[in-house]
C-alpha cells in the first residue's frame, strides 16, 4: 500500500511504487480529470501540481509523491490561481474538443502562481510542453493574460 | 465538390420532399416535436412518419434538441441548438442539447444517409430543417396562446421562450402552452425570420459544452468507468498484415495486477486491474508474429508505385474545358508535387470499453458513427442490434479517425474473453502506428500562360480513393468526388483544363479520411503551382490571382480583405516573405495570408497569419473564429512536421517526439475576419487546415526563392544544402 494525498485528501492505495501517478488517479481513484496523451512526458495533458510545481503524472512514481500535496484539475478551482485561469478559458472561450484543457489549465496555473503577469516569453516556456491538437494555442496565450489581469 | 452537395441552397441538393413534423405530447408533461431532413426516410418501417431529430419543451420550459451529430471540439452542439432557438424564439438560457442514440433510420445526417458527424457538414446538412421545425414549433405555441387568450395568432409575438399579446398586455412563457399545442396541427410552411430579425444566429454565444471541460468532469470515452471495469492495452502486428504465431505470457503472470491474456488473430491484449499492469504485463509478454507479404514494404515502393500509375495508367476526368493538351502544346511548365502520408493523433488516444455477457453488449466509446460502432459490436457477438447499447461519449478530437470503428470492434472482441467490462485503451504509439492514414497523394501539374494569364492547365492526381472503402455506392465508375475536391472546381477561370483522377492504392499502408479530405492536398497543389505561375508570368501573386477570379465574387472579396489587413506589399526584412492562398472549399470562401521568416538553417519562424473568411450566415461568428484558428494550427504543424514513413512493412513514427506537433512558442498571432454574408451557411471546420499549407509554402518561397513541391518542408532545402 502506498499513501498519497490527492486534493487534500489522504487516500491508501494497493499500487506498486513504480505506478504512474496518472494511472493511480485515472484507474484507483477514479479522478478522470488527468488525461493520457502520451505517456512519455511529451505533451502535457496529465500535468498536475505536486506541492504547486507542474509535473507530468504520467511519468512519476507514486512512491516519489508520498507525503507531498497532489493537486489535480478537479480541485485546482479552488485555488486563487486556478479559479482565475478557469473563468478566463471560458470568457474567451479558449476551449475545442477539451482533451487537453486539464493539462492547459493545470500549467498556466502554475505559472501564474510564479509569475502574476508573465510576459511572452514566459507564456511560451511555461506552456510549450503542453500539445492542443485543435491548435487553441492563440486563445490561451491571450486567456493567460486575462487571467493575470484579473487579480 | 458536386456530389456531396454544399448546402441546401445548392442547385445539387434536391430534398425528396419538405420537411414534415410530428407532434406529440411527451409522457410526464410536455411537447415533442419530431421532424425530418430532407433525403432521410419519411416513412417507418410500418409505413408510419418517422421524424429523425426531435425538439422537446417541458412544462417549465426547458427546451431540449435531440439530434445526431457529435461534439468533438467544433462547437456543434452549441451552433445546431442556436439555428433551432433563433426560429423558436427560445430563451437561450432554456435551451439544452441530447446526443441521440444509434439509429440510421432515425438520425441519418441529411448528406451521407448514414449517422456521421463529418465533410463539415453539420450546419450546412441541418440549416433549413432546423429552422423550419422551429418555425412550426413557435406557431403552435403562439395558436395555443392565442386561442386560450381568444385573440388572433397574427395579433401575437413571441421573445425569449414567451407568447406576447401587446394590445392587452399578455404574456406567457412556452412552457404552461405546452400540452395545448401537443394536441394541435403544426403548419405545413411557416414562415422563416428574415435573417435581419435574427436575435441569436450571428452573435458570438458561449458554448454549451466548455464549462464541464474547465474542472475535469467532461466525460470522454477514455473516462467511462462502469463497475468493475478492468484495464486493457493491446499490441498490434507491427507490419501491416502480419498475424499472432505465439505468445508466450509466463512473465507477466508475475506483474502485480495482471489479470488475463487475450490472444485474438492481429493482435494481442492484456488485462489488468489498471493501465499500469496491463502495460507492464503486455511489454513482459514474448510475442512473435508470422511472416507476412508486406515485410519489405518501404516508402520507396509506395512512391514508384503512384509514380508508374501516373505515368502509365488512365484515370476518371471530372473536368475538362476547352482543348487542355493542345492549348498546352509544347511550351508547357510542367511540375510534380508529393505529399506524405499523415496520422491523426486525437489527443485521446483511441479507446473502447465494452461489456458483453450470451445476451447482451454494452459499449462507451466516443465514435463519429456511432451507427456503425453498433453494427460491428452487433457482428463481432453475434447479437441483434436491439441488444447492442452504444453510450457515446465526448470525444477528445476526431479529426476524420473516428470515423473509423476498430476500436469499438477489438473492444468488443476482448469483452468477449472477459468476464465484466473492459476498458481497452490504445497506447499512443499503437495509435501513431495502427492508424488509418491520410494518403499519400503524387501530382503531375501542367500549365501555359498567355497574356499574363493562366491559358491551360492540367492537373493529374494519383492516389487513394479513401471514399471507395469507406462508402462505395458514393463512388459511380470510378469518381471519387472526395479525390479531386477543389482540384476539379478549382475557383480561377481558366479557358482550356483537364483535370484526371488515378486512383492506386498503396501497399500495406490503410488510408483513411483526415481533417481537411481531398481538399488538404488538391489546395495545396493547385495554390502553389499557381503562386509558381505567378512568379513565371512576373505578376504579384494576389494580382495573377484577382485577374482570374472574376467568376468568383466572393472568393475574390476574401482575397482583397486577406491582401489588405495583412499589409499585403509592405516593405518585409530579408529572408521574411508573404505568401497568400485562396480556396473554395466546404462551400467556404477562404483567403490566408502567411509571414514567415527562414534563417540560415532553414529554420522557419512563423510571424502571422491573416485570414478573411466568407462562409455563408456565419451562425456564430466566435465558433468561426476558433475553428479556423484551430485549423490552421493543424494544417501549420502538417506542413513543419507531418510525415509518417513506412518501412519494412512498419510506421516508423510512434510518439510524439517523432510525430511533432506545432507548440506554443512557435504559434504565431492568427487574426480570422469574418466576412457578413446572408448566403446559406458553409462548412468551416477542416478549412483552415487545408488553407495553412499553401499560404506557408508561398511564404517560404517568397522568403528564399525555393519552390518546395514535398510535404513537410525540407529545412536542408530552405537551407541551400539540398536541391528541391
Amino acid at each position: 500500500m502506498v499513501s498519497v494525498t490527492v486534493n487534500g485528501q489522504a487516500h491508501e492505495v494497493d499500487a506498486p511504487p513504480d505506478m504512474p501517478l496518472l494511472w493511480v488517479l485515472r484507474d484507483l481513484l477514479h479522478l478522470t480529470g488527468t488525461k493520457f496523451g502520451c505517456g512519455i512526458a511529451q505533451c502535457g495533458a496529465c500535468t498536475v501540481h505536486v506541492d504547486g510545481a507542474p509535473l507530468r503524472s504520467c511519468l512519476l512514481p507514486i512512491g516519489s509523491v508520498a507525503g507531498k500535496q497532489v493537486t489535480t484539475i478537479e480541485a485546482v478551482g479552488q485555488t486563487p490561481a486556478g479559479a482565475r485561469v478557469q473563468k478566463a478559458w471560458l470568457d474567451l472561450e479558449v476551449i475545442q474538443c477539451g482533451y487537453c484543457q486539464s493539462g492547459q489549465i493545470m500549467s498556466a496555473a502554475a505559472l501564474l502562481n510564479t509569475i502574476p503577469n508573465p510576459d511572452d516569453a514566459d507564456i511560451d516556456a511555461a506552456m510549450a510542453g503542453n500539445i492542443c491538437r485543435c491548435g487553441t494555442y492563440v486563445r490561451i496565450r491571450e486567456a493567460i493574460k486575462a487571467a493575470a489581469k484579473s487579480v | 465538390m458536386r456530389m456531396f452537395p454544399d448546402s441546401p441552397s445548392d442547385p445539387g441538393f434536391q430534398p425528396s420532399r419538405r420537411a414534415l413534423l410530428k407532434v406529440g405530447a411527451v409522457a410526464g408533461g410536455g411537447l415533442l416535436v419530431g421532424f425530418l431532413t430532407p433525403l432521410g426516410r419519411a416513412a417507418g418501417p410500418d409505413g408510419a412518419f418517422a421524424p429523425n431529430a426531435f425538439i422537446r419543451i417541458d412544462p417549465a420550459g426547458k427546451v431540449t434538441l435531440v439530434m445526431p451529430q457529435v461534439e468533438m471540439g467544433q462547437g456543434v452542439y452549441t451552433s445546431i441548438s442556436m439555428i433551432l432557438a433563433e426560429e423558436l424564439d427560445a430563451d437561450w438560457a432554456q435551451v439544452t442539447f441530447e446526443h441521440a442514440p444509434p439509429n440510421d433510420a432515425l438520425y441519418a445526417n441529411p448528406i451521407f444517409g448514414l449517422q456521421v458527424t463529418g465533410n463539415s457538414n453539420s450546419i450546412r446538412a441541418f440549416w433549413t430543417p432546423l429552422r423550419k421545425a422551429g418555425a412550426a414549433t413557435r406557431a403552435m405555441l403562439v395558436e395555443a396562446a392565442a386561442s386560450g387568450w381568444g385573440v388572433d395568432p397574427a395579433a401575437c409575438r413571441t421573445e425569449a421562450g414567451q407568447v406576447i399579446h401587446d394590445a392587452s398586455a399578455r404574456k406567457i412563457a412556452y412552457g404552461p402552452l405546452t400540452g395545448r399545442a401537443a394536441a394541435l396541427k403544426p403548419p405545413a410552411d411557416p414562415p422563416l425570420k428574415d435573417p435581419k430579425a435574427f436575435r441569436l444566429i450571428g452573435k458570438p454565444l458561449k458554448r454549451l459544452d466548455t464549462p464541464a471541460k474547465v474542472d475535469g468532469s467532461a466525460q470522454y470515452g477514455i473516462d467511462a468507468l462502469p463497475p468493475g471495469v478492468k484495464i486493457a492495452t493491446l499490441a498490434h502486428a507491427p507490419v501491416f498484415g502480419a498475424k499472432v504465431a505465439h505468445v508466450d505470457d509466463s512473465q507477466a503472470k508475475t506483474v502485480p495486477g495482471y489479470r488475463q491474456t487475450v490472444v485474438l488473430d492481429d493482435f494481442v491484449a492484456v488485462v489488468g486491474d489498471h493501465m499500469w499492469a496491463a502495460k507492464q504485463a503486455l511489454a513482459a509478454c514474448a510475442i512473435t508474429w508470422t511472416d507476412a507479404p508486406n515485410a519489405k514494404v518501404g516508402m520507396a515502393d509506395v512512391e514508384a508505385g503512384l509514380v508508374k500509375a501516373s505515368t502509365t495508367r488512365k484515370g476518371v476526368i471530372p473536368k475538362t474545358a476547352g482543348d487542355a493538351d493542345k492549348a498546352l502544346g509544347d511550351g508547357a511548365i510542367s511540375v510534380t508535387y508529393q505529399v506524405p502520408f499523415l496520422a491523426h493523433a486525437t489527443m485521446e488516444p483511441m479507446n473502447a470499453t465494452a461489456h458483453v455477457t450470451p445476451t447482451s453488449c454494452e459499449v462507451w466509446t466516443g465514435t463519429q458513427v456511432i451507427s456503425r460502432a453498433q453494427a460491428t459490436a452487433a457482428q463481432v457477438t453475434g447479437l441483434p442490434l436491439d441488444k447492442v447499447t452504444v453510450h457515446n461519449a465526448l470525444l477528445g478530437g476526431g479529426f476524420g479517425r473516428r470515423l473509423e470503428f476498430d476500436p469499438v470492434t477489438k473492444a468488443v472482441q476482448v469483452a468477449q474473453h472477459v468476464d465484466g467490462p473492459v476498458k481497452l485503451v490504445w497506447t499512443r504509439e499503437e495509435d501513431i502506428q495502427h492508424d488509418v492514414y491520410r494518403p499519400a497523394w503524387y501530382d503531375r501539374m501542367s500549365a501555359r500562360l498567355k497574356d499574363g494569364k493562366i491559358d491551360a492547365w492540367k492537373h493529374v492526381i494519383t492516389g487513394s480513393s479513401v471514399l471507395s472503402r469507406w462508402l462505395p455506392p458514393a463512388v459511380k465508375d470510378g469518381m471519387d468526388f472526395d479525390a479531386y475536391d477543389s482540384a476539379a472546381d478549382m475557383p480561377y477561370d481558366i479557358p482550356n483544363m483537364h483535370v484526371e483522377y488515378i486512383r492506386e492504392e498503396p501497399p500495406a499502408v490503410p488510408t483513411g479520411f483526415w481533417r481537411g479530405v481531398g481538399p488538404s492536398h488538391n489546395v495545396f497543389v493547385v495554390e502553389s503551382f499557381v503562386d509558381e505561375l505567378a512568379h513565371k508570368a512576373n505578376k504579384d501573386p494576389v494580382a495573377f490571382r484577382r485577374s482570374m477570379l472574376g467568376k468568383s465574387p466572393r472568393l475574390m472579396a476574401a482575397l482583397d480583405l486577406a491582401a489588405q489587413k495583412s499589409g499585403w506589399g509592405d516593405p518585409l526584412p530579408s529572408r521574411v516573405g508573404r505568401g497568400v492562398a485562396v480556396q473554395p472549399s466546404f462551400a467556404s470562401w477562404i483567403a490566408a495570408v502567411c509571414e514567415a521568416e527562414v534563417d540560415h538553417d532553414g529554420e522557419v519562424k512563423l510571424r502571422r497569419i491573416v485570414c478573411a473568411v466568407d462562409t455563408g450566415a456565419p451562425v456564430n461568428p466566435d465558433t468561426i473564429v476558433a475553428q479556423l484558428q484551430g485549423g490552421i494550427v493543424f494544417g501549420l504543424t502538417a506542413a513543419l512536421y507531418g510525415q509518417i514513413t513506412v518501412e519494412g512493412g512498419r510506421v516508423q513514427q510512434s510518439n510524439f517526439h517523432d510525430y511533432r506537433m506545432l507548440r506554443m512558442d512557435q504559434c504565431p498571432p492568427i487574426e480570422v475576419h469574418v466576412i457578413a454574408s446572408g448566403e446559406a451557411p458553409g462548412g468551416i471546420g477542416e478549412t483552415g487546415t487545408v488553407i495553412a499549407q499553401p499560404a506557408l509554402a508561398n511564404a517560404l518561397f517568397a522568403a528564399t526563392g525555393k519552390r518546395l513541391r514535398r510535404l513537410p518542408i525540407d529545412r536542408d532545402v530552405l537551407a541551400g544544402r539540398k536541391e528541391a
